[in-house]
């Protein structure tokens, strides 16, 4: 029983370790402190930036064609919508038909139907699902891909933009994206200081 | 309290923040015209016009509509939902009729937008609404000869 109860004190103090080097799964900027060469830090870093790019929450908003996807298991969204002019939906059943301000916990039972304003779909040529980290990477680069950004301006998009942050409070039902914003804000910014580097695989 | 306009009229709800517009106005309001489904909006039985656009009452909190236009089926009353009415009449649309509220009020916002709705437009902007008796051949029919009507 002994034995038992110190195992069990062994594993949480290493349980509390494993967590001081992350936040909600998220390893935080000077966790890469050690890699001393630039580049190969920066493509850490953007490995790292794509745990929360690859999650459901960022990805399903993100299709490559005209439908999003639903849900943690990226199914094709219910009821089958498209995505229209600018990403907000098609003529009487825009993205406003059913998504609000704010995520709306349902009255009959349980989850909720997620919110935000405005609520759209990426332009298609951010299109993400199917695609390798290194095509991200590139793709977040190129302002012909993103919107016309600077990385100064992906930093702001990462760090602050209102439905980028949606992905950490995505209402009952959802998991969360890992982390929180504001590391997935230090991890782009670390990224750009050290060249904005791109995984070739 | 929350104060709205439905129908063109003026009203003031006293109920908690959360009770979704559907049940106000069902319970509160008598207006029973729009139809309760599925509750998760997954069927579109609940569909109403909120300011100018097609909403789903069932997930839309009161405490969201201070000052908002709402349009339901007993209220709709312009040319293209009369031209949507008359056609679906016409060629017996409704079947048990639960979903029809709602199939209108999505049919004559698309033909605010669209005056001639090709069938892809038709698809597209009905796809939210469900009907259990399948008659979405003469849905889009009767949209088609709804489109023809408001020609002149």
């Amino acid at each position: 029983m002994k034995t038992l109860t110190k195992m069990t004190v062994a594993a949480l103090l290493w349980a509390g370790a494993a967590d001081a080097e992350t936040v909600n799964g998220l390893r935080t900027v000077d966790e890469f402190g050690a890699i001393a060469d630039d580049t190969e830090r920066s493509v850490a870093l953007f490995k790292e930036m794509f745990v929360v790019i690859e999650s459901p929450r960022c990805l399903n908003c993100h299709p490559v064609g005209d439908v999003p996807a639903q849900g943690d298991d990226m199914h094709p969204h219910q009821p089958p919508v498209v995505r229209g002019d600018g990403g907000m939906g098609a003529p009487g059943m825009r993205c406003s038909t059913c998504h609000g301000a704010e995520n709306v916990a349902f009255t009959t039972g349980q989850g909720s139907i997620p919110g935000h304003n405005p609520w759209n779909l990426a332009p298609i040529e951010m299109g993400w699902i199917g695609k390798s980290a290194a095509e991200i990477c590139e793709q977040l680069k190129d302002p012909e891909r993103n919107g016309n950004r600077t990385l100064a301006d992906l930093h702001e998009h990462n760090a602050h933009d209102g439905l980028v942050g949606w992905g950490w409070e995505p209402g009952e039902g959802r998991t969360p994206a890992p982390g929180t914003q504001e590391v997935f804000g230090e991890l782009t910014q670390a990224w750009i200081d050290t060249g904005a580097a791109c995984p070739t695989m | 309290m929350t104060t709205f306009t439905v129908n063109g009229e003026e009203r003031t709800v006293d109920v908690p923040g959360d009770t979704p517009l559907l049940w106000v106005l069902r319970d509160e309001l008598k207006l029973t015209g729009t139809k309760f489904g599925c509750g998760v909006a997954q069927c579109g039985a609940c569909t109403v016009m909120l300011d100018g656009t097609t909403r789903r009452s069932c997930v839309t909190p009161v405490s969201t509509l201070e000052g908002a236009d709402i349009r339901t089926i007993e209220g709709l009353d312009t040319p293209e939902a009369q031209a949507v009415q008359a056609a679906w009449t016409a060629i017996d649309v409704p079947q048990c009729g639960w979903c029809q509220s709602g199939q209108v009020v999505s049919a004559a916002a698309l033909l605010y937008e669209i005056p001639n709705p090709t069938d892809e437009d038709i698809d597209r902007a009905m796809a939210g609404n469900i009907c259990r008796c399948a008659s979405y051949v003469r849905i889009r029919q009767a949209i088609k000869d709804a489109a023809k009507t408001l020609e002149g």
